[in-house]
């Protein structure tokens, strides 16, 4: 049920953009909407992040996952349990760029119901990993359809993309990985039990959603090709305040354009927050130099304590009797 | 006939009759399911009244009717308010989780009891559903769709069963991509439940007597005199040592801080006495304190505000006194509080020094602006520079592993001085799998507050894991010992080892090194500190003397186990 809803709300949105081939309805769905989604975008990220940053941190609780840094003689692991900085940084850009955590992932089994046996499971480090890293470089490949001319390093990227040269025009390896990367992602929320017990309609529609990106977007390449200069018109002009509208541009293209602005307009209201909101995650981008630096709540206020005055008074005849030193005789 | 709230009622075979597979109704339409054994009882209204704690008042779990004031809706929504406000993690928490699942399999409950709510992903959104409907748009609009629900009495019902079944041990958020620590929303959901005057007796009544006098278990100062006096006794049937007993000594040099549990029942006792015999055999000037009598603080299992009131006394003890610097015992939930809360909630100490070991002259620079260090620290500093001399061999009968507790793993990261200390004072150390240790350590299952034998049933499913692990280690290397440097898991870890792993025995860190240490004036040493005869130790008896040599055998036939 909350897949095929997922499902028929991207198809929906899908065939919605498809109505930017109509005459006329080229300048909203090819330029309104996207700056729309735009500014949704910039505007919802900021919002969001500024309304994350601006809670306080009122403790540090780093979750430490190496040697601590205490006696010379003992080796810290800085990457693991950061105690400055640069650390701290190292930690991260662990954490960012190559997902540290997943790659600690295990699984569980009950062996003859009795014995538990722990064994390495990466493949939802290599699905996620694949998704992300091959979704960065489709972005920046795009870049070639948004400048003039076109920077050198996204030629080279393009040219290492399609190593392979197979195919005319040449597949890229990283259109094809993400994909596989998606469907892995989108299998495994299917038919994992306990994946799919707690997955949220949400969790469908962003994989339906990307997924609809890339197959919209691979067709564009290779099945149903487009005008691909009255696209990079259109994309210049965007770019460049200056947008026109040429109307030789595919249906297919509004479609893929369409459940783009979507993804830039939902992204700051879903779960695709976690993108920014890893790095102000407190487990991880604080130092454990607890003992060493004090760390300050700002919002620290007095509480109702129990002085030991109060402890002497009520107590001060046992404790005379026990012999223990009292403050007032 | 024995009750759900004793071990032998459990039958291995039922508890590990799981099926992972969740059950078919969604998680927002299967109603908790309060079974004894698998909850504990509510707090008693003299508790929360002895700490000024809301809507104090008699109810029992099986009630329908909780008793709930009137605004309670509000309140609660008050207080998610006020803490979405207050703690970024909280706040963050609620908003980034993608429900990868990566967490699931990785909570010791889950494991032990495959009951989804469990998972930690799930135990979240059992708070997360309410702040999705009640503080996002999307949710407030979308409902369901977006994961919402309505908050209902059956909700906190649910509430209080799954963040009474989360020891925070924080295992998931080593797992997690983004670093969501489970323990911060059980820590926020049990601090709602508090305003509503929703606790657990296992909890708030040592909270109510540690405010009181000092520490969880209630004794007074004579009674802790009385107790110690005792241990001294004991050490010196043990060692022919008569050690020292400083108790709130004005300018002593450093103040010692234990768990009170080490006060009073076996094997903590051993810990707290071998404790006793460095500071005499090193000729520390310390003191321990009546007022700050416990270095355990299960405010941390009930709402910030109280691990606050009840951590205050430690620096105001240790200004009282006059003291240098400040020594923490083995204990693991303290060390969380005193390692990440006490210098941001009760500090600065600035009337403290830098602790220096006044054995080795080691200035413990990690710790400069707390200023307290972990015996563990102290003592591998001590060996480490050849400060302690040490017989190994007397504790060849014990073939040790080594049970990293939660906190100072997760929370400090103290994983090598411990094993440095175990290597030196044992011959026979043996680690239990990777996956079960250091940042990956299983709970004892009885952390957080639910060590209490109401909760048998969730304590055996909980302890399933390290016990595990335990019996690995001793089916592989003959194992017979667990040392562990937590004052709930000497108590807890007992009951798991005696049901998972039968033969294992439950020690501290402290006992192994006592027991291998050599004392100035001892006599021969023929027992150890729990009085019990040390076997190859005692050939040099009486021979003939048949009780002796009994003895011996039953020993040498326990190290076999």
């Amino acid at each position: 049920m909350k897949v095929l809803v997922s499902l028929a709300i991207v198809g929906g949105l899908f065939a919605l953009g498809l109505l930017g081939a109509l005459p006329g309805m080229g300048w909203v769905f090819g330029v309104v909407i996207p700056y729309a989604a735009l500014m949704l975008f910039l505007g919802g990220l900021i919002y969001r992040v500024a309304s994350w940053a601006n809670v306080p941190v009122p403790f540090r609780i780093p979750t430490t996952c190496g040697q601590q840094k205490s006696l010379p003689w003992i080796k810290n692991q800085g990457l693991e349990n950061p105690h400055n900085r640069l650390t701290v940084i190292g930690r991260m850009a662990l954490e960012v760029l190559f997902f540290r955590s997943l790659l600690r992932n295990t699984r569980t089994d009950l062996v003859d119901k009795r014995r538990l046996v722990y064994s390495t499971d990466l493949w939802l480090w290599l699905g996620a990993i694949v998704m992300h890293w091959t979704f960065l470089v489709i972005l920046l490949r795009h870049l070639r359809l948004l400048t003039s001319p076109v920077p050198l390093c996204v030629t080279f990227l393009e040219k290492t993309d399609g190593f392979f040269e197979v195919g005319v025009p040449v597949v890229y390896a990283t259109s094809v990985l993400f994909l596989a990367g998606l469907a892995y992602l989108l299998l495994r929320r299917l038919v994992s039990p306990q994946v799919r017990y707690i997955s949220l309609p949400a969790d469908y529609f962003s994989l339906f959603l990307l997924l609809g990106i890339g197959l919209s977007g691979i067709c564009l390449r290779h099945l149903l090709k487009t005008d691909v200069v009255g696209v990079k018109e259109l994309a210049v002009g965007l770019v460049t305040f200056k947008p026109t509208v040429p109307d030789t541009i595919s249906w297919l293209f509004y479609g893929h354009l369409f459940l783009v602005s979507v993804l830039l307009a939902c992204f700051p209201f879903s779960k695709l927050m976690h993108m920014p909101g890893v790095f102000l995650s407190p487990t991880r981008n604080l130092a454990n130099s607890n003992r060493r630096v004090r760390h300050v709540n700002p919002w620290d206020y007095p509480v109702k304590v129990h002085p030991y005055e109060e402890y002497e008074d009520e107590l001060r005849d046992k404790m005379k009797a026990a012999g223990l030193p009292v403050e007032k005789e | 006939m024995s009750t759900p709230d004793e071990m032998n009622y459990y039958q291995q075979e039922d508890l590990l009759n799981l099926d992972y597979r969740p059950p078919k109704t969604e998680w927002m339409d299967t109603p908790v399911d309060l079974r004894r054994g698998s909850y504990i009882y509510p707090g008693k209204p003299k508790n929360l009244k002895i700490l000024d704690l809301p809507n104090a008042r008699e109810w029992a779990v099986k009630d329908a009717d909780w008793k709930l004031p009137d605004n309670w809706k509000q309140t609660v929504l008050d207080g998610m308010a006020e803490r979405l406000s207050k703690y970024r993690s909280f706040k963050l928490f609620m908003d980034i989780c993608v429900r990868c699942g990566a967490c699931a399999d990785k909570c010791h409950f889950f494991i032990g009891g495959g009951d989804p709510k469990n998972m930690p992903v799930l135990r979240a959104e059992l708070l997360r559903s309410i702040y999705r409907r009640e503080f996002t748009a999307v949710g407030k609009i979308l409902g369901k769709l977006a994961g919402g629900r309505e908050l209902t009495p059956e909700v906190i019902k649910e509430w209080f069963y799954y963040f009474f079944q989360c020891t925070e041990c924080r295992r998931c958020s080593v797992f997690c991509p983004y670093g969501i620590d489970t323990a911060e929303v059980t820590m926020m959901g049990r601090e709602l439940l508090g305003l509503l005057g929703i606790y657990v007796n296992w909890v708030i009544e040592p909270v109510a007597n540690c405010f009181r006098l000092g520490n969880h278990l209630a004794i007074p100062p004579h009674g802790m005199v009385d107790t110690l006096e005792f241990m001294v006794d004991d050490i010196e049937e043990a060692t022919g040592v008569r050690v020292g007993l400083p108790i709130n000594k004005k300018g002593a040099e450093i103040l010692f801080v234990t768990p009170s549990g080490d006060f009073v029942a076996a094997p903590g006792i051993y810990t707290c006495m071998s404790q006793m015999l460095l500071f005499h055999e090193l000729g520390i000037d310390y003191t321990f304190s009546t007022y700050a009598s416990d270095g355990g603080n299960f405010g941390l299992f009930t709402s910030h505000e109280m691990i606050k009131r009840l951590n205050a006394k430690i620096y105001a003890e240790a200004k009282r006194l006059g003291v240098k610097w400040i020594l923490g015992g083995e204990c693991g939930h303290m060390w969380r509080v005193m390692h990440q809360y006490m210098n941001t909630m009760n500090g600065p100490p600035d009337f403290l020094e830098v602790p220096k070991s006044p054995v080795t002259g080691t200035v413990f620079e990690h710790a400069r602006s707390t200023k307290m260090i972990h015996i563990m620290e102290f003592i591998a500093d001590l060996i480490r520079h050849g400060k302690l001399k040490l017989d190994p061999s007397r504790n060849d009968h014990i073939r040790v592993t080594l049970h990293d507790s939660c906190n100072p793993a997760r929370a400090m990261g103290l994983l090598e001085e411990p094993r440095y200390v175990l290597r030196n004072v044992c011959n026979h150390f043996y680690e239990m799998p990777e996956n079960t240790i250091r940042e990956q350590t299983f709970c004892c299952g009885g952390g957080a507050g639910l060590g209490t034998d109401e909760n048998m049933e969730m304590r055996l499913r909980g302890g399933f894991p390290r016990g595990n692990a335990v019996r690995y280690v001793q089916e592989k290397h003959g194992v017979n010992q667990l040392a562990a440097m937590c004052a709930i898991d000497r108590a807890t870890l007992i009951t798991v080892c005696d049901y998972w792993a039968p033969g294992v025995l439950v020690t501290g860190v402290g006992e192994l090194v006592a027991n291998a240490m050599i004392f100035k004036g001892e006599k021969k040493r023929t027992q150890n500190l729990r009085l019990e005869p040390i076997p190859g130790m005692e050939e040099d008896e009486e021979e003939g003397n048949e009780e002796g040599n009994e003895e011996g055998n039953e020993a040498g036939g326990q190290s076999d186990a």
